[in-house]
């Protein structure tokens, strides 16, 4: 049990340091959900089975399928099937796939030996999680909704693009002056970045 | 994994990574929580875990929205760019 904890840290430093080197974003998102499955088995073999499960359902999947919806989102337009050809070819995928088939190996070995599967310490199943959780802990959950009805409200208001220039934030009242109130065409007459 | 985190966030300069570096760290702070609550048996490790998660969570959220309208913005996601913002 000691030495598949060591392996699974040791993909999840080693998929951490490849996607911090990585130019390309969709290759380092590639690492980064590789890191997020290793930090999941990590869990497991710690003993805390309901939070590997919650590691790969948000971490891995809800939270990557946003990272990936904005890569996608960020490179539309006509080159957008060149530059997929040139990022999606087949060696990009064999790094990351090595690094994941080492942690399918761990798992598989894990669910073989399902009758001695001992934890080091005495493990801390979901029930005490929960207990604890909706007992002493009873005000974080609330707090945690209040966090995540602000960040839902946030998210929409800052994300729509008809906002308006109230909340804008960066210099909308110069804006305003500019366009003459025509906050449809505002900024149109702006010197253009350098990309 | 919160050092490389940590080195991410300073060495890129691409909003993009900024966001999956602080996803790190995030995450590694969680991996020592339940490591901690492993070693001494006790709960609250994997309750703080779960708080952890409902951070990261909203943090991307706004962190991938605030992205986007600054893409909109200067048609780029360096960092740099957003530093003629003056309110």
């Amino acid at each position: 049990m000691a030495v598949l904890f060591y392996i699974a840290a040791l993909v999840a430093v080693l998929s951490t340091v490849l996607m911090l080197t990585r130019l390309n974003s969709v290759h380092a998102l590639l690492y980064l959900t590789v890191s997020l499955l290793a930090v999941a088995v990590v869990f497991y073999t710690l003993g805390a089975i309901f939070m590997a499960v919650l590691e790969v359902v948000v971490y891995a999947g809800a939270i990557m399928v946003l990272f990936v919806f904005v890569v996608m989102v960020l490179n539309l337009g006509n080159r957008a099937v060149e530059i997929e050809r040139a990022w999606v070819r087949p060696g990009m995928f064999t790094g990351p796939v090595i690094l994941a088939a080492i942690l399918g190996f761990e798992v598989a070995y894990l669910l073989m030996r399902t009758g001695s599967f001992t934890a080091p310490a005495a493990p801390v199943g979901p029930r005490q999680v929960a207990l604890a959780l909706y007992g002493p802990y009873l005000l974080g959950v609330e707090l945690a909704s209040f966090l995540l009805l602000g960040a839902l409200v946030g998210a929409y208001h800052v994300g729509s693009r008809r906002a308006p220039g109230r909340m804008d934030g960066s210099g909308s009242d110069r804006i305003r002056v500019t366009a003459g109130g025509d906050l449809v065409r505002a900024g149109a007459d702006r010197p253009s970045r350098p990309a | 994994m919160f050092a490389l985190g940590l080195i991410g966030l300073l060495v890129r300069r691409n909003l993009l990574f900024i966001l999956m570096s602080i996803e790190v760290m995030l995450n590694a702070a969680g991996l020592a929580f339940v490591a901690a609550g492993a070693r001494w048996g006790q709960a609250d490790g994997q309750v703080m875990f779960l708080f952890i998660l409902a951070v990261a969570a909203a943090e991307v959220a706004v962190g991938l929205a605030l992205l986007l309208r600054l893409y909109h913005r200067f048609q780029s996601l360096d960092a740099d760019a957003a530093d003629e913002m003056r309110g």
